[in-house]
């Protein structure tokens, strides 16, 4: 049986429609940090990760970064995402699921509004 | 948790905590033997003799964010439920084997799950990270390595990228369920 390869990503690729852009090595300006610790993935830190997936593919931003780091030791309030503006202070989102992150993306990350509703802290 | 991927998700991100610069992760399915091994193995630098000799202890941990560890604690716990166990073999310098086996027809065997999004999850967080995955059922075989694709060309940094790669492990682990006569993952894969 088969081994994924460059071929069969091409082969994906051209039977779904959307081609990605080229991508442009700009600066960062944006990072979130999705929390996956075991306390993170028990609580649904993966279904999160998932989520900003699809709206990252969707924005096509170069200058968004997504990265995973450990639990930061609020276990209680997993699964939680901090997004880190340029020049502003980093927002800790807590109790995230799909639905919520949409928002924090699509509000806070792309709009700059921070969801205060969804805030744990400002770090 | 739930799903076993979620067990793999888990042991990997500690691999990478750790510092690792490669991680293997193998499932191995025996239909025939009825047993499922699962196996995570990373470069990074092993555990201490302390938490080595005694992996599952939850109150040894290198975490410094609170003193109890529970990673090792749940797999190994989920593991024995089904007359399994978990196995960890680690030196200082010289990486950690995590393996785990279950009896596969196990009515407390969580299923496997979401294998696809978990990888897609530790590519796309972790792209300085090469990331090897095997799946065997029986004679079946699916591979996939992180570094060929990259050198191949792929820029695993890239949301749409990583999708498609995620998109083929789900079909090429599809293909292989099919082929094997049943749809074990299948009903895990549906969104939560």
């Amino acid at each position: 049986m088969p081994k994924l390869t460059i071929d069969d990503l091409k082969r994906i690729k051209e039977e779904t429609t959307k081609a990605t852009a080229l991508r442009h090595d700009g600066e960062v300006r944006i990072k979130i940090t999705v929390h996956m610790g075991t306390c993170g993935i028990a609580a649904g830190a993966r279904e999160v990760m998932k989520s900003l997936m699809a709206e990252m593919a969707e924005a096509d931003r170069q200058d968004i970064r997504v990265v995973t780091s450990g639990c930061m030791g609020m276990c209680s309030s997993e699964p939680n995402i901090t997004v880190e503006v340029i020049d502003s202070e980093p927002i800790v989102y807590q109790h995230m699921d799909a639905n919520r992150t949409r928002q924090v993306f699509r509000r806070h990350v792309l709009q700059g509004e921070v969801q205060t509703d969804f805030a744990l802290a400002k770090l | 948790m739930r799903e076993l991927s979620l067990h793999i998700l888990d042991v990997v991100e500690n691999g990478i905590t750790a510092g690792a610069g490669r991680i293997e992760i193998r499932v191995e399915e025996s239909l025939a033997a009825d047993r499922l091994k699962l196996t995570v193995r990373d470069d990074g630098p092993g555990m201490p003799p302390e938490k080595a000799s005694n992996p599952e202890d939850p109150f040894i941990t290198s975490r410094t964010t609170r003193r109890v560890g529970l990673g090792l604690s749940l797999l190994a716990a989920a593991a024995r439920r089904c007359e399994g166990d978990l196995t960890v073999a680690a030196e200082p310098g010289r990486g950690t084997e995590v393996a785990a086996v279950f009896r596969h027809s196990h009515i407390d065997r969580a299923p496997l799950g979401d294998v696809a999004a978990t990888l897609a999850m530790l590519i796309i967080g972790n792209p300085h990270i090469d990331f090897a995955y095997s799946h065997t059922v029986d004679g079946d075989e699916f591979s996939l390595d992180t570094r060929e694709l990259s050198e191949g060309g792929a820029d695993l940094s890239d949301p749409g990228t990583v999708r498609l790669v995620e998109q083929g492990i789900r079909e090429a682990l599809a293909t292989m369920n099919r082929n094997s006569g049943r749809e074990e993952t299948s009903h895990a894969q549906a969104d939560h």
